[in-house]
């Protein structure tokens, strides 16, 4: 079977500085797959780099077996959609719910946009009073869902999940959490998910890749992550923080 | 254990376009020399309360308490040149991103010679050997050259520590930290606590610890205050978290993934209106 998402030694510089090193990894159709790691370790420039928002300096990647140029074309944006880490950021300020739902449809010439931008909306839990919000009269935890559901408008395969919840409280976290369950479950989706918290991670993937220096440090499953079947230590203290202050560290 | 802190019934609220916006209502806590902390999502009244007690709510807004005392002083009838001197030499607060709240064209090492030059009449010399002190006491291993280094040229975690070593420079009694941690990495995290843990205990300090991280602030504090919709809804000793009472409390506990719990779908906080009340 063919790999939904598949890079190979891929490599991301930004002027002298090698930002990703040579990351190689593979997503079946369906997994969700995680990537774990701090500040600065490559997790968010991986996922960039496959969306094209960062400068690919080598490799390869292949989404559904085709690979990818230079540049990303029309059909790749309706096979791979992005959900960014800041809802108040990546909503535009002046446009309503509707036309920022309409705008992705518009460009791929999609027909029914009505129905579709009433389903879209009713499948991410907003009703239709939101249609004709502003993303500023709304929540972080609602903008989020304008957000899910702009991704998921055009029917994408592949879903690229850069932080989805870490500006979330985390009532607001367990609920978007659930929503992207639900949706993954309804459509057959694959996930690429980036969080810097494990718990957010292994609950929502079957593997996860740790990352550190813009390099792979462990591919491993969730469920040896949590009977601690580890390898690395770097892994490891990822996990002991994960646990909470103790006094005597 | 004599009281550093006292509020009673603290009011803070906000004149709108739509009427009166009630952030904080009627809080009440006592502090010692001991770490308490402030737990809550967005909006619910916990840096209000912690920015009410430096000083530092907006001019429009409408303060009212019962008592807020520091010390023997109160707070509400304090000129603003009292507050001033108070403000840094003995209530300091750590904010919550390096990035934003240190001021970025000026030296780590001149900033805190500043804060300390602003609260005691010393020579530039005695400031200076005392920063580099500080720097040192926060873990930064080249103190020298973190001294002369400006904010952006550092990381997270070091710019936290300067930040602190800046607010503790003038030793002071009481110790507001909104947020210290929230904007670092998770194992930078652990290391800044333990320095802020290490600090506060030597010096004797009162700490408020206000995060919307109830499992971190537990693991942290001696107490634990939850806030919802401006109100204290429960507190509790820290070590008996695992026993709160408000649905509240524990809806926020069990909403939170947990490394080997499989549970799908998460659950999740079912708000009740009478919480609010």
């Amino acid at each position: 079977m063919t790999s939904a998402l598949s890079i190979d030694k891929l490599r991301v510089t930004f002027d002298d500085f090698l930002a990703l090193k040579d990351v190689s990894l593979e997503v079946k159709p369906g997994e969700s797959f995680g990537l774990v790691g701090e500040s600065g370790s490559g997790k968010s420039t991986l996922l960039r780099a496959v969306a094209g928002l960062a400068p690919v300096t080598g490799g390869k990647v292949e989404v559904n077996g085709k690979p990818l140029g230079a540049k990303r074309d029309k059909a790749f944006y309706r096979q791979v959609q992005m959900v960014f880490q800041d809802p108040y950021g990546s909503l535009h300020p002046r446009q309503t719910v509707d036309r920022l739902l309409l705008e992705p449809l518009d460009i791929h010439g999609f027909d029914d946009t009505e129905r579709r931008i009433v389903r879209a909306l009713d499948e991410v839990g907003l009703g239709p009073s939101f249609r004709f919000r502003y993303s500023h009269q709304l929540s972080g935890g609602q903008r989020q869902r304008v957000a899910i559901a702009r991704a998921l408008i055009l029917e994408p395969s592949i879903l690229l999940l850069d932080e989805p919840t870490s500006a979330l409280d985390a009532s607001v976290q367990a609920e978007v959490l659930n929503l992207l369950e639900k949706v993954r479950a309804d459509r057959k989706l694959t996930f690429v998910m980036v969080s810097h918290d494990l718990a957010v991670v292994t609950h929502m993937c079957d593997r996860l890749m740790v990352m550190q220096h813009g390099r792979e440090v462990e591919l491993l499953s969730s469920a040896d992550l949590a009977a601690r079947q580890v390898t690395q230590d770097y892994t490891r203290s990822l996990l002991t923080a994960s646990e909470g202050y103790r006094r005597s560290a | 254990m004599s009281k550093l802190l006292e509020v009673e019934d603290l009011r803070v609220s906000f004149p709108t376009r739509t009427g009166l916006v009630q952030a904080v209502r009627g809080v009440s806590f006592s502090l010692g020399k001991e770490r308490l902390g402030i737990v809550g999502e967005s909006g619910s009244g916990k840096s209000q309360t912690g920015r009410a007690i430096m000083g530092l709510t907006a001019e429009t807004a409408q303060i009212t308490a019962k008592k807020l005392d520091f010390n023997g002083i109160d707070l509400l009838k304090a000129s603003p040149a009292q507050r001033r001197a108070m403000r840094g030499k003995r209530i300091a607060m750590i904010l919550q991103d390096p990035k934003y709240s240190l001021n970025p064209v000026m030296t780590i090492g001149r900033q805190i010679v500043e804060a300390l030059r602003a609260h005691e009449r010393i020579g530039g010399a005695e400031a200076r050997r005392r920063a580099l002190e500080m720097l040192a006491a926060v873990q930064i291993r080249d103190p020298e050259r973190v001294f002369n280094l400006y904010p952006h040229e550092v990381s997270g975690g070091m710019g936290q520590r300067a930040m602190i070593a800046m607010m503790l420079v003038a030793g002071p009694e009481l110790l507001i930290a909104d947020e210290p941690t929230s904007a670092l990495d998770v194992t930078v995290q652990l290391e800044v606590l333990g320095i802020l843990n290490r600090l506060v205990a030597e010096r004797g300090m009162g700490l408020i610890f206000v995060s919307h991280d109830l499992r971190l602030v537990s693991s942290f504090c001696d107490r634990v205050i939850v806030m919802y919709a401006g109100r204290i809804v429960e507190e509790l000793p820290a070590s008996r978290l695992a026993q709160a009472e408000h649905p509240y409390t524990r809806g926020l506990l069990n909403c939170m993934p947990k490394i080997g719990a499989d549970r799908h779908p998460l659950p999740v906080l079912d708000r009740k209106p009478e919480w609010a009340l």
